[in-house]
């Protein structure tokens, strides 16, 4: 379970402002989804969920990347091929 | 206002945490132990990027152009470990002597700030690559002492930000995610370096380690990054961040340790916290620290399984590295500690040093060409800002072997070298310097060629032959001088000294 307090501080660290009168109902819905897990922990693990799979890599070779194009096309504002964000200093 | 409630009464104008506190006396604050500890992030060099096959050349190019769904943080895509940046990270775990874990685990480090697409920074927590391990270095009186490292991990690189000023004033910040996700490795240490400049030394050591085992590309631009913690013993500890140059390092540490003095010597406390470097003016600066270790909520990273790569370390062969090459250039070539630290330094210059004396006409050489690589060359390399890759080695072998056969002088060495240089740095072909000498007149002269001249000059110059008689010696110094710029420094100081004594004795 989460307290209000912790809400509140989880949203500072993604910078989002909730407000006074919403955090009741966010730190409950929150709640609700954590009941989830709870209800999930109590499944024992069997050979189904077994996963013994380790040291699953790939080769150094290069591969094509997007156009920049491509890579821009989903932002809301650019500039010379950078991607604008709010200032962040 | 009366003293007794104006504060602390020491001039930091803050009362709080001063008023009362003993001041130490000068004498202690100068005798207290400086402590620091390092975490070193290196970019590895491999062709891709840590997760994606993304090319990880990027630094000429256009901004988001080395990017794909995956590097980006598109929703769906799924990061895949690069198996080379994996190996590279076991080199340099093995040659730092570091315990390769027997399973170790990606985690996820959640921070939000736009460098970093997803939200988070796949990185490494609890289970590390590598553990304790240790690398030598120099104290500041040359003794040989041990620095433990904590561990080393793997991690992506994040994007880079560029900070702009708006004509508002507001600023807005650009992002270019060309960066994002090069691998890195962190090598972090104990707290065991003692002086700035004895991290310094350990940075030169650990750069040439990594370079000898051919990770890592120190010379491009950005490739390591340091925070530093630092600390007076018995006082509390401050990180510094954003140091990006080996010099920056010392200064950084410099400014540190007087800032931090300066306060105990007026009573006040160290605030633990995290503080700023800025290179440019050599100072650091308090940062509102942005999270703590608890506000970054680590966990595993799902999307990537375990490594158990222990046994996969026994099979990697190191190539030799500096200390092993530092004793061996010391035994099998004869030559001084000092010079075979200089020149295993960096693995370029050591394998300049061993090509040249390669050459049958100096392979024997191997003192005077290790003098005049690392008391010479290597200085005339650093007053143009070139590098020794740029010097023929058969030029350079050549100049030597004029010197073994005394067929020029020091003087006309350090020149005929110069222009040699010059050459190369204004991208004209370089002459084989026996052929500079012989086209120029520059060889030595014999003896017999300098007598004329000798004469000549004493006879231009008979205060200084009176001084000498009444037992000024210099005087002949003052001769010698005329006689150099007369011959262009081809004539021996040392046998023209001789020469000349012997000439003036011959008059009486």
């Amino acid at each position: 379970m989460v307290s209000e307090e912790e809400v509140e501080s989880i949203a500072k660290l993604a910078d989002i402002t909730i407000e006074k009168e919403k955090l009741a109902g966010f730190t409950s819905r929150f709640n609700d989804i954590l009941e989830y897990f709870d209800i999930l922990d109590q499944v024992a693990p069997d050979e189904t969920t077994k996963d013994d799979l380790y040291n699953v890599l790939r080769e150094d070779e290069v591969m094509p990347s997007l156009t920049q194009e491509e890579a821009l096309v989903n932002s809301g504002e650019t500039e010379e091929g950078y991607i604008k964000s709010p200032k962040v200093m | 206002m009366s003293d007794s409630n104006s504060g602390c009464g020491c001039g930091c104008g803050d009362g709080k945490g001063c008023a009362g506190a003993a001041k130490p006396s000068e004498k202690d604050v100068k005798d207290l132990k400086v402590i620091i500890g390092l975490e070193i992030h290196c970019q590895l060099n491999t062709k891709t990027k840590l997760f994606c096959g993304c090319s990880a050349d990027f630094r000429d190019d256009a901004p988001n152009t080395h990017v794909c769904p995956i590097c980006l943080g598109l929703p769906g895509a799924l990061p895949k470990l690069n198996k080379q940046a994996v190996i590279y990270a076991l080199k340099v775990a093995k040659a730092l002597n570091l315990e390769i874990s027997e399973v170790s685990e990606f985690s996820r480090k959640n921070y939000f700030y736009p460098d970093l697409p997803k939200g988070y920074q796949i990185s490494q927590y609890d289970k590390p690559i590598a553990l304790r391990g240790k690398m030598t270095v120099d104290d500041d009186e040359g003794h040989e002492k041990v620095i433990r490292i904590t561990r080393i991990h793997l991690e992506e690189d994040p994007g880079r930000l560029v900070h702009k000023i708006s004509r508002d004033r507001a600023g807005y910040t650009l992002v270019d995610y060309n960066r994002s996700s090069i691998p890195l490795i962190e090598i972090v240490t104990e707290p065991d370096l003692s002086s700035p400049k004895e991290a310094r030394r350990f940075l030169n050591k650990l750069r040439a380690t990594l370079e000898y085992l051919d990770v890592f590309d120190g010379e491009k631009e950005g490739s390591i990054r340091v925070d530093a913690n630092i600390s007076l013993e018995g006082h509390n500890r401050v990180e510094c961040k954003n140091i990006s140059s080996y010099k920056g390092v010392e200064k950084a540490l410099t400014f540190e340790i007087t800032r931090q003095r300066n306060l105990i010597r007026r009573g006040q406390e160290i605030v633990q916290e995290t503080r700023h470097f800025l290179e440019g003016r050599g100072i650091t600066t308090g940062s509102r620290s942005k999270e703590d270790e608890n506000d970054y909520r680590y966990f595993p990273e799902p999307d990537l399984k375990p490594l158990r790569v222990k046994d996969w370390a026994d099979k990697i062969e190191l190539p030799e590295l500096p200390d092993a090459k530092r004793e061996r250039f010391m035994s099998q070539y004869k030559i001084s500690v000092n010079h075979a630290k200089t020149l295993v330094g960096d693995i370029k210059v050591a394998d300049f040093y061993e090509g040249i004396l390669k050459n049958p006409a100096i392979s024997k050489e191997t003192e005077l060409a290790a003098t005049w690589v690392c008391d010479t060359l290597l200085g005339e390399l650093y007053y143009r800002d070139m590098k020794i890759d740029a010097v023929p080695r058969e030029c350079f072998a050549d100049l030597v072997a004029l010197l073994k056969d005394k067929k020029v002088t020091d003087k006309v060495a350090v020149d005929v070298l110069r222009a040699m240089l010059d050459d190369i740095h204004e991208g004209r072909k370089c002459a084989m310097p026996s052929e500079t000498v012989e086209k120029s007149g520059l060889g030595k002269g014999s003896d017999d060629e300098f007598t004329e001249i000798i004469k000549k000059v004493v006879a231009a110059n008979p205060q200084a032959v009176a001084d000498y008689h009444s037992g000024k010696g210099n005087a002949i110094n003052f001769i010698v001088g005329q006689i150099m710029k007369e011959t262009k420094g081809r004539a021996d100081p040392k046998s023209l000294n001789k020469l000349i004594v012997d000439y003036i004795a011959s008059m009486e």
